[in-house]
């Protein structure tokens, strides 16, 4: 679902590369072509690429531990297969963008190892705790809301193994964001308790998920050459208003407050407008001291250790079928 | 501990009967059972497909992009493979 603040350029520029290829490539680019796996690309394009597309991957993977803390305590069974199949779903889009990330010459077992390390990061807002049912209406609305005006623009990326993976990736995730609005429907439909819940849930995931969009373009490091690149095409606050325009009016329906005073609608530019976002907060839990770091890393390296055993005895038995195979 | 590389499987699916296998992604996978398996699950969540084929990777070989003009361009001036290039009075009709 999810990149953000994860689309800086690589600060290491590359060492002197033919000004004219470097030319050519940037011709190839304006010219809207798509640039594919073999094709001669500047190395800090590479290198960009690579950060971005895995970093979303990572997002993807431990995106599936807020939501699956509810999976044995949704609260019916049209509610449980729902979110089954959006985790799984998750898990899918990892895997498409992991292979994506591999076709820049980068292997799964360095990508999981980065993960692991702490070397790469993922999107911050997965460093929440769900603390209600109703929190899994929100990240639904609100986390895979902000994640689908991300991606979509994504689908446009000049990388032509990315672009298709966030093709096929947006088309999986349009229920995501409506099974997450039918939640936070029923549940303000529902008892004072319920709509408390609602309410509580919107309250602590609305400032994270404007954070989602990354700093502010003023304080947006290296984007201009994702945007001469055409990995970008919106910067982050252009994208961070879209999803404000379109969710302000939805929770409003909702019948819910946004947590945020200075919120207005602003009648001469059409336009919501909100208040300042703490951008300490969101360095905070970037640099790994949020909420659930610690667990959601834990969670990963263990499930990845516990499964060594079952790589290692796939191997194993591939390995004895071939050597059977060549004997007979 | 330094784990042994899972191998890489290209995936292609026909999507509906009479269609041709289209390249859709891969997956790391022990063996060719393993494969199918991960591509059913990861390729064919909705339906995607009626039959599916993995390859492995290093099976293929591919051209060089480096010599697109030199493989490719010699069709673009052959325009008389085409049935435009043909004059054919509008009296005979659909041909």
């Amino acid at each position: 679902m999810y990149t953000q603040a994860l689309n800086a350029s690589d600060p290491s520029s590359a060492p002197a590369e033919d000004a004219a290829a470097l030319a050519r490539f940037q011709a190839r680019i304006d010219a809207e072509e798509r640039i594919e796996a073999n094709d001669w690309m500047p190395g800090a394009y590479r290198r960009t690429l690579i950060r971005q597309i895995s970093q979303h991957a990572h997002s993807e993977i431990i995106g599936m531990q807020p939501e699956g803390n509810f999976l044995t305590r949704a609260p019916s069974l049209r509610r449980k297969a729902a979110l089954l199949a959006k985790i799984q779903d998750e898990g899918g889009h990892g895997l498409y963008l992991y292979a994506a990330a591999e076709t820049l010459g980068v292997a799964r077992e360095e990508l999981t190892d980065q993960l692991h390390t702490g070397r790469a990061k993922y999107s911050s807002i997965f460093n929440y705790p769900t603390l209600s049912w109703a929190d899994i209406g929100a990240i639904g609305w609100l986390v895979d809301g902000a994640a689908i005006m991300n991606q979509i623009p994504l689908c446009r990326c000049s990388y032509g193994p990315y672009a298709r993976a966030m093709i096929r990736i947006c088309r999986e995730e349009s229920f995501h964001q409506r099974q997450g609005f039918e939640i936070m429907l029923s549940l303000v439909r529902g008892t004072e308790e319920q709509k408390a819940m609602a309410q509580d849930a919107l309250d602590r995931w609305w400032w994270p998920c404007l954070m989602m969009f990354g700093p502010p373009d003023a304080e947006s490091t290296h984007s201009d050459q994702s945007m001469r690149w055409k990995i970008k095409r919106f910067s982050n606050d252009a994208l961070r208003q879209k999803f404000v325009d379109a969710t302000v009016p939805q929770g409003h329906y909702l019948g819910l407050r946004f947590p945020d005073s200075r919120l207005r609608f602003d009648a001469a530019t059409g336009h919501w407008q909100h208040g300042p976002i703490d951008w300490s907060e969101f360095s905070r839990v970037l640099a790994g001291d949020g909420p659930c770091n610690r667990e959601r890393l834990e969670n990963r390296r263990a499930a990845h250790a516990k499964g060594a055993w079952v790589r290692e005895a796939a191997l194993a038995f591939a390995a004895k079928q071939r050597v059977r195979k060549e004997a007979a | 501990m330094t784990e042994q590389k899972m191998p890489l499987w290209e995936v292609f699916i026909r999507s509906r009967n009479g269609m041709a296998h289209r390249h859709v992604g891969s997956v790391h996978a022990a063996d060719a059972e393993l494969a199918l398996q991960a591509a059913r699950d990861v390729y064919t969540r909705r339906g995607e497909g009626l039959s599916i084929w993995v390859v492995p990777s290093i099976a293929i070989t591919a051209s060089d992009p480096g010599d697109k003009e030199s493989l490719f361009e010699p069709t673009a001036s052959k325009i008389y493979r085409h049935p435009t290039f043909y004059d054919v009075p509008d009296e005979v009709g659909h041909m």
